[in-house]
């Protein structure tokens, strides 16, 4: 977040003081992101609330299987991610680099078995709206529940992809050398990040996929 | 009098400062200096404000007569709804946080810049392409729903450029989220050596937590229109009662963010009145630490009240009861910060310079906004004048009486320090007294209106209601006036105006240590704190004080 790789903005006393102040930031910002992933999730409860049987006939249509890879596939990336963060305090260039590539690699799988997932769905009209089709009493209440899906998994989705965009950037930052065991602060910036939206994924896949399944 | 007079010598301005260091449009565009990107904040709201203002003179000259004459009904509810949103969205929340706050916080904590000056030019730019959604959804052919976007107004049955306006409201809110950000991690962070948090101005722990509320609570406006606009514009039904959804939980998020929302309002003035009392009392402020937590207080709380603007809307009797309650709790802290101006005040050397004439206006014209705002709070008065004409006259008198107050007085407090010169003093007085007198004719008949049972937002009333009507809409010509004034008389002095020096009111606060217009950096050496906020008293009293103590 500094204006010249390395060095210490003009704003800012030393390296500590801009260190403290990224991190700080960070962790604000989260919880903004907390803030709105918190508006969905009390919108999911009220309805879930109100509509349970709804709400578990619409996650018996989900593919446990799928969604329990990409959980793996997800929990591995943070594997990778925590990696890098430990290779740019090392200041190992290489191994940035390489665990950054995996960790856009665990990413890219966890998004393609999410957009196959998704035409599955649109194959059994069951994208809400008026294409709508589900040959259930309650097929309105469950339509409820596969706006939440969509707009829950949409918006975890759309920060990965962001996420995966600010790597491809940390990569090319790592290859001219721009980390090293004094400044990794955005390497370890965007590990925050991207566990932050790990850890939604598991929070959505329990409410999601698995909650009152038999 | 002026403090002005008794300078040895006419002030000079310094030779180099952060107005003159660059010239030429691209020199502001791309400025990461805080007090530059305060400036074009300053510029931008000010245009939204006169935006806001234009369809407010719609609106009450449609209500000088009782028949509907001037404006179909349509045309009105338009009127209204781009007068909240771009008052709301675009102007109050904006205005002393991102134009003030974002000019002064660094240089009252001895700092060189905001944490993260590039985040701040961004948030500006995001603040314009939000405000530019909204203006083209003006020229679409306006937005009809209220500022509120109550589903299914806003989804099922809107027939309006909805669309647009709810784009332009989401993205000003990641504005919003940047600057509390930046202002949290510069407050912790970037305080000069000697500056605790207890010697810190009360202007900037009234910003710390407006930046709290903008942080916690923005996001969940966004979720809120998120779900509207998935719902316009797809068909979905997650407000919509056809398809098993709720539209009062709609009202839950949407009040979530826009109930603590007015205290993003009404905090920063708050700060300032703070400052302006103390400085203007020539006294030390009473009840430091009891108004830094009060500021708190109200954060805090403002969050957990969100259920008394739906009272009649359907929620359980039980949460009305507990909102009921809860909301009589904000009045607490905000009891607490006028008690204490009050005692600042006592026996204090009372000078009426204008930003003082606005600080006592704010005190009174809040109190007034604040008690009735305990009416509307008791669930049984609310259930007679909801959705009444009282409503209107209660959330101006806090948002005009109280944070346009701050406001007005904010911008003469630190003009001086802004531009580096003096506006005319007497005509700031006179134009005090003129926004004085023409918000109270605009808006004490509203509180009666209410009270008689005018509903709010009708284009046509009936006949017993005109004489009430007319004084409001005279008393809205004459703050019309009264706002334009100043507008020409701060501009007018950008140029002409006396150099100010660097303290023109003998001021205490880091701010006012540095020269007017203070160097690009703020400070040439960074300065060392040794006393407290406020440290106003003359040398007798002080004896006084440490007669008393000891």
């Amino acid at each position: 977040m500094s204006a010249r790789p390395g060095a210490v903005a003009h704003q800012f006393d030393d390296a500590r003081q801009q260190r403290e102040a990224a991190e700080l930031g960070m962790w604000t910002f989260l919880l903004t992101e907390l803030m709105l992933f918190g508006g969905f999730f009390v919108g999911y409860t009220a309805y879930r609330h109100a509509y349970p049987e709804a709400f578990i006939e619409g996650s018996s249509h989900l593919d446990v299987l799928m969604g329990g890879i990409n959980t793996g596939v997800l929990i591995m990336s943070s594997l990778t991610m925590a990696l890098a963060v430990r290779e740019a305090q090392l200041g190992r260039r290489k191994g940035i680099i390489i665990n950054l590539i995996l960790t856009i690699v665990f990413g890219g799988v966890f998004l393609g078995i999410k957009a196959v997932e998704y035409s599955h769905k649109i194959h059994e009209h069951l994208v809400p709206g008026p294409n709508f089709v589900l040959d259930s009493p309650i097929s309105n209440n469950v339509q409820l529940f596969f706006s939440f899906y969509f707009a829950m998994t949409g918006t975890h989705a759309f920060h990965m992809i962001i996420g995966i965009g600010l790597m491809i950037w940390l990569i090319f930052k790592a290859r001219s050398g721009a980390f090293n065991g004094e400044y990794y602060a955005p390497v370890e910036m965007v590990g925050l990040y991207w566990h932050f939206v790990d850890i939604v994924w598991i929070f959505l896949y329990p409410l999601l996929y698995l909650l009152g399944r038999h | 009098m002026s403090a002005l007079t008794g300078e040895d010598a006419p002030p000079q301005a310094p030779r180099q400062h952060y107005l003159n260091v660059t010239y030429g449009v691209r020199s502001w565009l791309l400025t990461l200096d805080h007090k530059r990107i305060g400036l074009l904040y300053l510029a931008s709201i000010t245009v939204f404000f006169l935006l806001g203002g234009m369809f407010a003179v719609m609106i009450r000259a449609e209500l000088v007569t009782p028949a509907g004459d001037l404006l179909q009904a349509e045309t009105y509810n338009k009127m209204f709804t781009m007068h909240g949103l771009v008052m709301v969205f675009f102007f109050l929340i904006p205005s002393i946080p991102a134009a003030l706050g974002n000019f002064l916080i660094p240089l009252m904590i001895g700092a060189r810049d905001l944490a993260f000056p590039r985040l701040n030019l961004l948030s500006w730019y995001v603040f314009i392409v939000g405000g530019l959604f909204t203006l083209f959804a003006v020229v679409q052919g306006g937005v009809d729903t209220g500022w509120t976007f109550y589903t299914p107004y806003s989804s099922t049955y809107s027939n309006s450029a909805v669309a647009a306006t709810a784009v332009g409201v989401f993205i000003t809110g990641f504005s919003s989220v940047l600057t509390g950000l930046n202002f949290i991690v510069t407050i912790h962070k970037m305080r000069a050596p000697g500056l605790t948090w207890f010697r810190l101005p009360l202007f900037v722990w009234a910003h710390y937590a407006t930046s709290l509320i903008m942080v916690l609570g923005t996001p969940v406006l966004t979720a809120a229109v998120v779900l509207v606009a998935l719902e316009h514009l797809l068909g979905i039904g997650i407000f919509d009662p056809k398809l098993g959804g709720d539209p009062v939980l709609f009202q839950h998020l949407f009040w979530f963010y826009s109930h603590p929302a007015v205290y993003i309002m009404i905090l920063p003035s708050m700060g300032v009145v703070s400052e302006v009392i103390s400085c203007f009392s020539r006294k030390r402020i009473f009840g430091y630490k009891v108004i830094a937590f009060s500021s708190l207080a109200i954060a805090v709380l403002g969050f957990l009240v969100w259920g008394h603007h739906m009272f009649v809307s359907g929620q359980s009797v039980y949460a009305g009861m507990i909102f009921s309650f809860l909301s009589f709790f904000v009045a607490i802290p905000s009891a607490i910060k006028v008690f204490n101006w009050t005692a600042t005040l006592y026996k204090g050397s009372i000078s009426y310079d204008t930003p003082m004439m606005y600080a006592m206006g704010f005190i009174g014209l809040f109190t007034i906004g604040g008690l009735t705002g305990l009416f509307l709070a008791s669930l049984a008065v609310d259930v007679h004048v909801h959705d009444t004409y009282f409503v209107v006259a209660h959330f101006h008198y806090i948002m005009v009486g109280g944070a346009l107050m701050g406001y007005m007085a904010a911008i003469h407090f630190w003009w001086p320090k802004i531009s580096g010169r003096m506006y005319p003093e007497g005509w700031g007085r006179f134009s005090a007294l003129v926004i004085f007198i023409g918000f109270n004719l605009t808006f004490f008949p509203q509180f009666i209106l209410g009270y008689l049972g005018m509903p709010r937002r009708y284009h046509a009333y009936p006949d017993e209601f005109q004489v009430l009507n007319v004084m409001s809409t005279a008393g809205a010509t004459i703050l019309g006036v009264g706002y334009l004034i100043p507008l020409i008389y701060l501009i007018w002095s950008m140029r002409y105006g006396p150099r100010a020096g660097s303290n023109p009111w003998k001021a205490k606060g880091l701010e006012w240590e540095t020269t007017s217009p203070p160097p690009t950096e703020n400070f040439l050496t960074t300065p060392l704190v040794t006393e407290e906020a406020y440290a106003y008293a003359a040398p007798d009293v002080e004896e006084q004080e440490g007669a008393r103590v000891g």
